[in-house]
């Protein structure tokens, strides 16, 4: 079993002042096997800070990010399955699902994490997953009105995937549970 | 010279430890055979050693405990000789036969202390006897010790009430009396030796390598800690010694009072009347700085909260009768650390506080005493004042204008002094400033201290960015919605160290990583600040860009996203809630002056201010920002007025060949989401967007932005579409189409150009990426995307493939496997999809 968290599009401290506290007292250190974020942190006190609850961090780079460094895609493999990630702002139409699809084709991945429209999605697709996290702080963005903050924990375990979304609604973590079973094995 | 005097020092208290040691061996002979005589004999011999005037205070402390030792053994034998019926009165009598007059009063003590313990006389007369006794020793070190010794002795056998050496009715103030009485002589002692020791030092000229006494514990055993051998120190850290051994040493005179805190029959009236008046009479009378710092700390830890609350006038009468150079500071701050702690113990004992009118007293009595001392430093008038905020914050919170009050004399003394280079006195002043906002947690009812920006303004510029770090930190900890703008304004005013260069002058010491950390918590402190209310939040979005921009190039990139985003936030929310309760067309926002056009005027004079930065990469990420909520609003000639504006910073600011893709991924992007815009300015930006990713430096982004053009010309719903909004149906599938055949054309020219350069065609990539594209506009049913393009694609990429000119892409090979999976999965879907797809050979 390993545990995996994503999430993206902070935006601090552009539009947010910091992580919700509750979402801090959750994300403790020791848990976490890995961390995938999308992009967007945008400084490097969040680079750091996601540093203290998982050392292995892979981060795609949002268009605000001051980190020119972090790639445009990325993938890695975590037990039988593939992931790629990047932050979306690159796939037009934004957030479209059938053009999203065609970026996990091309990454050829099980499951695709992107970020830019903050709206926490998960879609089984062809065989694999397309999730997106929301904003791990309810930025404001243009996209998506009245944003919640959200964050997605995977559970992954053998040719099975559970996804767990917490989304903070009005003060209070809402849990949500989609579990995805992979029914071939990577063919790369 | 001063090392001989050391040493002779050293071979003087040898000489008296080894005459000590010799007389009491003979002594303790004489205790186990129970010979009374010749005990008192050597005894008398033993403490004749402590007749010398050769030793300093220290080394004479050395002799003085082991004489302290041999007395206890002395003691025991006493009691023994008085339990076997010998009598107490005829013992009393007999020690003074001894030949001096020092080693008569030291068995005297003894005596007389087993003479109370068994009650044959009443305490009180025996303790008189002794304490009068003891006047026969006026030298200095001699008498102190020796009254120490008689304070030690007597501790337990005080006539206290309830005690069993209890008295008739004034029995307490015979108890009192006696320690009173002892008290002040040993002060006087004291005095007059502190004096004496120094010349006597001087004398002496001996050396720092001496040992310092640590006289604190409560038994008043004196333990003796050796600091080494040091060597010759230099004369100033020598002096420096002498006064902190002798500040230890009037800790035994300070040990008095302890005791009088402890005589249970000591009330509350007996302390008003008689206790605290003479103490301070003889602190007040010795005129000697370290025995009234030492003493005044003494009465302060010694006797309890409530007698101080209720004696404070008498207690602060004292403090400007005091020598100037002691340092009241720190006496005065730890009464009132006191009284704060005692008021903070429990809501119960608030009410003597103001039935005392505790604040006026302290308040007047540091006004005093800061008038009275001239040559205080800053730092230490600040700890008063620190100090009473401190006691108004625990005391009277509600009492802001008590606060204020003191702010304001602070400032006022500050005043004098202009701006503050002394370290100590700015961290005092930080601490100041930081107690309100720690008490209230609230930067909201620290602002309605009017002397609290006053204040700050005596900070060095460095220290003032510290103070406003800490003040927006308590702002982010207790989550202070900050809603109003002369609030705004107020807050900014404090902080403005964080805002803008002070003094007009630039600093660029600044590390980096500081300036960026501070500048981020202006960022996070912008979130924070909020009105649901359009009017209000239109005044405070315009208060915190009044000083945002006069922040200059470094901090604006820092400060101005934040503002444009909290501006946009709450326009398009606006916006949107005043479609829902009015329709679109009658204006929901009041007054004229906050239309989100207003908002949007403001929003791109705000923007055009980072291109004196330069930043023009960020600018134009907030521009298109802008449009799209502005098209969220239906503002069509604003959205274009920010199009323009981000094409024009496209065409002449971004030249970078990276920062131009990712530039149009977002141009694109945003566009394809405007839904604002009539044919023409449509047809104006499309074709722009389409221009500028056909000019992009390298091969591959030119295709893949040309491809991404095509959705501009795409509305999933084109049935719903408004009547000339973006073109005809028709138009729209064959723009589409051309755009794909141009970035097929692209991506030819691609190939051909890597051939040439390379030897070698290159990857397949963008043409499976291409195809991707065909099938996403054959799935959403454009006819002009048939079977039969998609079917050449698919054989133009696998004879690319397979052609010996390619270069072997795996990753290639796998998306284009995928992809042919994907129509191998839409076929097997069936239904319309899997019809649609099935005549698509793979």
């Amino acid at each position: 079993m390993v545990l995996v968290l994503a999430l993206g599009d902070l935006h601090i401290p552009h539009r947010a002042p910091d992580l919700p506290a509750k979402f801090k007292s959750m994300l403790v250190p020791g848990k976490i096997q890995h961390i995938i974020c999308t992009g967007n942190l945008c400084i490097k006190e969040v680079h750091d800070y996601l540093k203290t609850i998982c050392s292995d961090l892979h981060i795609t780079r949002g268009e605000y990010d001051e980190e020119t460094r972090y790639p445009e895609t990325k993938t890695l493999t975590i037990g039988q399955f593939k992931l790629g990630l990047c932050h979306g702002h690159q796939v037009i139409p934004w957030g479209d699902l059938d053009s999203l699809a065609m970026l996990q084709r091309q990454l050829d991945v099980d499951i695709l994490v992107t970020g830019h429209t903050h709206q926490f999605t998960a879609y089984k697709h062809e065989g694999g997953v397309v999730i997106n996290p929301g904003s791990a702080t309810g930025a404001h963005s243009s996209i998506t009105l009245d944003v919640n903050p959200s964050f997605v924990l995977m559970d992954i375990d053998g040719l099975r995937v559970v996804v767990y979304v917490y989304e903070l609604i009005d003060g209070e973590v809402k849990v949500d549970k989609i579990d995805f079973k992979k029914t071939t094995t990577t063919t790369s | 010279m001063i090392a001989d005097g050391g040493e002779d020092e050293e071979k003087w208290l040898a000489a008296g430890i080894a005459g000590l040691q010799q007389n009491a061996f003979y002594m303790h002979r004489a205790l186990d055979s129970n010979n009374l005589r010749d005990a008192l004999k050597f005894s008398a011999q033993m403490l004749s050693e402590l007749r010398t005037s050769k030793l300093s205070p220290q080394k004479y402390y050395q002799l003085y405990m082991r004489a302290f030792d041999e007395l206890r053994k002395l003691e025991m034998f006493f009691k023994e000789e008085a339990r076997r019926g010998c009598s107490i009165i005829d013992l009393y009598e007999l020690v003074q036969h001894a030949g001096n007059i020092l080693p008569r009063l030291y068995l005297l003590c003894t005596v007389g202390s087993v003479y109370i313990k068994s009650k044959e006389a009443p305490a009180k007369d025996v303790l008189k006897d002794l304490v009068e006794m003891c006047r026969g020793i006026q030298n200095p070190v001699r008498g102190l010790f020796l009254r120490s010794y008689l304070s030690q002795v007597s501790r337990d056998k005080l006539p206290d009430i309830g005690s069993e050496y209890e008295g008739d009715a004034d029995t307490v103030n015979d108890a009192v009396e006696f320690v009173l009485q002892n008290f002040t002589e040993m002060n006087k002692l004291w005095v007059r030796m502190q004096h004496q020791v120094g010349l006597n030092i001087y004398g002496l000229c001996y050396t720092a390598c001496e040992s310092f006494i640590l006289l604190a514990d409560p038994e008043l055993r004196l333990a003796i800690g050796l600091s080494g051998l040091q060597g010759p120190a230099r004369e100033k850290d020598r002096r420096e010694k002498e006064r902190s051994e002798l500040r230890d040493l009037v800790i035994s005179v300070g040990k008095n009072l302890h005791v009088l805190s402890q005589i249970e029959g000591v009330d509350l009236d007996m302390y008003k009347e008689t206790v605290l008046p003479r103490v301070l009479e003889q602190v007040v009378n010795c005129k000697d700085d370290i025995a009234q710092y030492y003493l005044m700390d003494c009465i302060i830890q010694v006797f309890p909260d409530e007698y101080h609350l209720q004696t404070l006038e008498i207690l602060l009468d004292a403090f400007p009768q005091l020598q100037p150079s002691v340092d009241i500071k720190t006496v005065l701050s730890r009464l009132m650390e006191r009284l704060s702690n005692y008021a903070a113990s429990s809501a119960e004992v608030l009410p003597e506080f103001l039935q005392v009118g505790a604040f006026a007293k302290l308040n007047n009595a540091i006004g005093k005493v800061i008038e009275a001392q001239v040559d205080m430093p800053v730092f230490g008038a600040v700890t008063l004042y620190s100090s009473l905020l401190t006691f108004i914050l625990h005391v009277h919170p509600e009492r802001l204008d008590y606060a204020d009050q003191v702010l304001g004399a602070c400032v006022k003394k500050l005043s004098t002094e202009g701006k503050l280079e002394d370290n100590k006195a700015t961290k005092q002043i930080v601490a100041l400033l930081s107690a309100p906002l720690e008490k209230y947690n609230d930067i909201v009812t620290v602002l309605k201290l009017s002397n609290y920006p006053r204040m700050m303004e005596y900070l060095d510029n460095e220290t003032n960015k510290v103070m406003a770090t800490v003040i927006i930190q308590s702002i982010m900890k207790n989550n202070t919605h900050i809603s109003t703008a002369d609030k705004v304004e107020s807050l900014f005013e404090l902080i403005k160290g964080l805002i803008k260069d002070l003094d007009g002058t630039l600093n660029d010491e600044v590390d980096e990583d500081d300036f960026n950390e501070e500048q981020n918590s202006v960022a996070r402190l912008i979130q924070m600040l909020h009105n649901d209310d359009p009017e209000e939040m239109f005044k405070v979005i315009c208060t915190m860009r009044k000083h945002i921009l006069t922040g200059g190039p470094r901090r604006l990139p820092f400060t101005i996203p934040p503002l444009v985003f909290s501006s946009l936030k709450d326009v398009v929310a606006w916006a949107s809630l005043a479609r829902q309760l009015q329709g679109p067309d009658e204006n929901p926002f009041g007054e004229e002056s906050t239309t989100p056009k207003k908002i949007f005027q403001h929003l791109n004079q705000t923007i055009e201010t980072l291109y004196g930065v330069p930043a023009p990469e960020l600018a134009l990420r907030l521009y298109l920002q802008c449009a799209e909520a502005a098209n969220d609003c239906e503002l069509e000639p604003v959205a274009y007025e920010f199009f323009t504006q981000a094409y024009i910073l496209y065409e002449e600011e971004i030249s970078d060949s990276r920062a131009q893709v990712t530039a149009m991924h977002l141009i694109i992007g945003t566009l394809q989401r405007m839904h604002v815009f009539g044919v023409e300015n449509r047809d104006t930006l499309t074709h722009k967007a389409t221009g500028y990713s056909a000019k992009l430096l390298k091969k591959p982004d030119q295709c893949r932005a040309v491809y991404a053009c095509s959705h501009l010309f795409w509305v999933d719903d084109q049935d719903n579409m408004k009547d000339g909004e973006r073109g005809t149906g028709l138009q729209n599938e064959i723009l589409v189409l051309l755009c794909l055949k141009r970035a097929l054309r692209i991506a030819n020219a691609a190939q051909q150009m890597s051939n040439a350069a390379r030897g070698s065609t290159g990857s397949v990539t963008l043409f499976v990426e291409i195809l991707n594209k065909y099938l996403y506009f054959f799935e959403k049913a454009n006819p002009q995307i048939t079977v039969a393009t998609i079917q050449s694609l698919i054989e133009l990429i696998t004879t690319e493939m397979q052609s010996d000119s390619s270069t072997s892409d795996s990753a290639a090979d796998a998306f284009f496997s995928s992809t042919l999976r994907y129509i191998q999965f839409q076929k097997q879907k069936g239904g319309a999809v899997g019809e649609k797809y099935e005549p698509i050979k793979a």
